[in-house]
């Protein structure tokens, strides 16, 4: 499988990154090594293998339905670039 | 125009669950509240923590699905489905994407009696995003938008539907049915107004006796019956024009404006649908024991279905019974009170009638009823054993709504208990009688009808008190001795 610049282009596009022609060439040839390098495993036959949800050999990690703290008002907006009201406050969206 | 297609509807419902807390951290889930005060590092996305799935979320889920005729997943687990929106701070929604807890299933709708099964696909978690208001009177208008996280990590389900539905009857007949089957389970409060449940209805057209589905249009977050039915209508009409036309419909997602009573498109650059879902690394998957399924279905409660059965059996008409078991509440009242109250069918025009009558003028759920049933049970004995007739019980149930005050103390509150004395009825019925010269004479040349009048006015003498089976006997007794 070899990723395209146009495929570059579209990912960064959605994952809202902003990228120059030359970052672009980089990213496509580096992605592609690692593409490429993580194709080895393409060579095992893992037909009968089911595919793996968790590295961890966990399963059902649950808690209760029980009421903790919340937060407050003020420190929920504490990192926000800006707030007004006690709402985040963001740009222009569509 | 449209008598040349057929429609071709599925749905998506999404349901806020009723637990406590969030799916993924013990924050609140009570509505209202000020704006980012049911918040917390995990529903806020802040880097670093940690969620942990509330098993209340599982434990509705494998309810629902039971429910609904799903098979329960033995292995499930949550998939990132990412997108930028400011709703979600995270900017992914943490789902579930190939391997939901339930799959399968079916729901039983009857439409004109005819009884059909919509199937359903799957039914998974997911996590609730937060509020936008918007600056200006648009989100494209808007310069800046304000966002409330609240809501966000609430736990919903989405339960999707096969593309089963072939017409808007149909298709409110599916969501009455399912939203009734929520609340029955008591896994959502099911509050359409405080957008509690949410239905996408995905729509195309094709020509008649055609097999191949046509192109389909998807209008999101519809939260009434009365809208689902309205933006169908509207997008029918409109899928229609435009194949009728030659043209073609474009698959889009669409919003209903409820104002203008149009669909608009949706479309934008922004939404392009490419969700890259991967499993969710923070949190580990699940493995559903049967025994817990098991124990989920031994509590699981009398369905709609079987409730109605179980009230046609007792020889209500299948409207009156589709009344009462339309909500759980009702459901229950009605049993409650026939367990004081042994006859089903007068109860059942009791509920229906003044009972849901004085509601709804109110306004107010049943729940909150003033008269419990065995306030009205109480009322229902008193008009059955004669004490009151039923004119007069009908003025003590509003009564009841205003007070408070049980039927039998305003029945003695207010000297309304039924005449049933002989000796006090005669005297009435003598003044009666003899003021009405006319009607006797028309009795007495045959016209039986006359004596209708007769006991009508005996009635308003007595202000309706007077026991109306002993004031037409003593009346006829009287006038044959004339
Ligand atoms: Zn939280």
């Amino acid at each position: 499988m070899k990723i395209s610049k146009e495929q570059v282009e579209h990912v960064a596009m959605l994952a809202r990154l902003e990228l120059t022609e030359e970052e672009k060439q980089t990213y496509t040839e580096q992605l592609n090594s690692i593409l490429e390098y993580a194709a080895i495993l393409d060579k095992l036959d893992t037909q009968d293998v089911p595919p793996t949800a968790h590295p961890l050999p966990l399963h059902n990690v649950f808690r209760d339905d029980v009421v903790k703290p919340s937060i407050s008002q003020e420190e929920a907006l504490t990192n926000a670039p800006d707030a007004e009201d006690g709402f985040f406050k963001v740009p222009k969206i569509v | 125009m449209l008598e040349d297609f057929e429609i071709v509807a599925g749905v998506e419902v999404h349901a806020e669950l009723a637990t406590k807390t969030k799916i993924f951290c013990g924050c609140t889930t009570e509505f209202g509240g000020e704006q980012n005060t049911h918040v917390c590092p995990v529903c806020l996305g802040l880097p670093g923590v940690l969620p942990v799935l509330n098993r209340q979320v599982v434990e509705y889920a494998i309810k629902t699905g039971l429910a609904l005729n799903s098979e329960i997943a033995e292995f499930s687990k949550f998939d990132r489905k990412n997108y930028y929106y400011p709703d979600l701070p995270k900017n992914f929604q943490t789902s579930q994407y190939d391997l939901p807890i339930c799959l399968g299933g079916h729901v039983e709708i009857e439409v004109d009696g005819v009884k059909k099964r919509i199937g359903i696909t799957r039914v998974h978690m997911e996590e609730d995003a937060g509020k936008l208001v918007h600056s200006g009177a648009t989100i494209s208008t808007s310069d800046v938008s304000f966002v409330d996280y609240n809501r966000t990590g609430v736990p919903l389900l989405e339960i999707v539907s096969e593309p089963d539905l072939r017409s808007v009857d149909e298709t409110v007949a599916y969501l009455e049915k399912l939203v009734q089957t929520l609340d029955y389970i008591e896994v959502s409060d099911c509050r359409m107004e405080q957008g509690s449940v949410r239905f996408d209805i995905n729509v195309s057209l094709r020509p008649k006796g055609s097999d191949k589905l046509g192109i389909r249009t998807e209008t999101k977050n519809l939260n009434s019956f009365g809208s689902v039915r309205r933006c169908m209508e509207y997008e029918i009409e409109r899928q229609a024009e435009v194949l009728s036309e030659g043209g073609q419909v474009i698959q889009e997602t669409r919003t209903w404006d409820e104002g203008r009573g149009i669909t608009l498109s949706l479309r934008s650059k922004e939404e392009a649908h490419d969700y890259r879902y991967f499993p969710e690394p923070d949190l580990v998957p699940m493995v559903i024991e049967r025994e817990w399924v098991e124990r989920v279905r031994e509590r699981l409660p009398e369905l709609p279905d079987s409730r109605r059965e179980r009230l046609l059996e007792l020889g209500l008409s299948a409207y009156d019974a589709g009344v009462i078991t339309s909500s759980k509440a009702l459901a229950e009242f009605f049993d409650a009170a026939l367990d004081k109250f042994k006859d089903p069918k007068t109860l059942a025009n009791w509920v229906m009638g003044d009972f849901l009558g004085l509601l709804k003028a109110k306004g107010i759920p049943v729940q909150s009823s003033p008269v419990k049933p065995e306030g009205l049970a109480e009322l229902l004995n008193l008009v059955e054993n004669g004490t009151i007739s039923g004119k007069i019980g009908k003025s003590v149930i509003g009564e009841m709504f205003e007070s408070g005050k049980g039927a039998a103390e305003i029945v003695k509150e207010k000297g309304l208990v039924q005449i049933s004395d002989t000796g006090a009825l005669s005297g009435i019925i003598d003044k009666v009688v003899n003021s009405n010269p006319q009607s006797v004479t028309d009795f007495k040349a045959g016209k039986e009808r006359a004596i209708g009048f007769l006991v009508g006015q005996v009635m308003k003498e007595t202000k309706g008190q007077a026991n109306p089976g002993l004031v037409n006997k003593l009346l006829k007794e009287k006038l044959e001795t004339m």
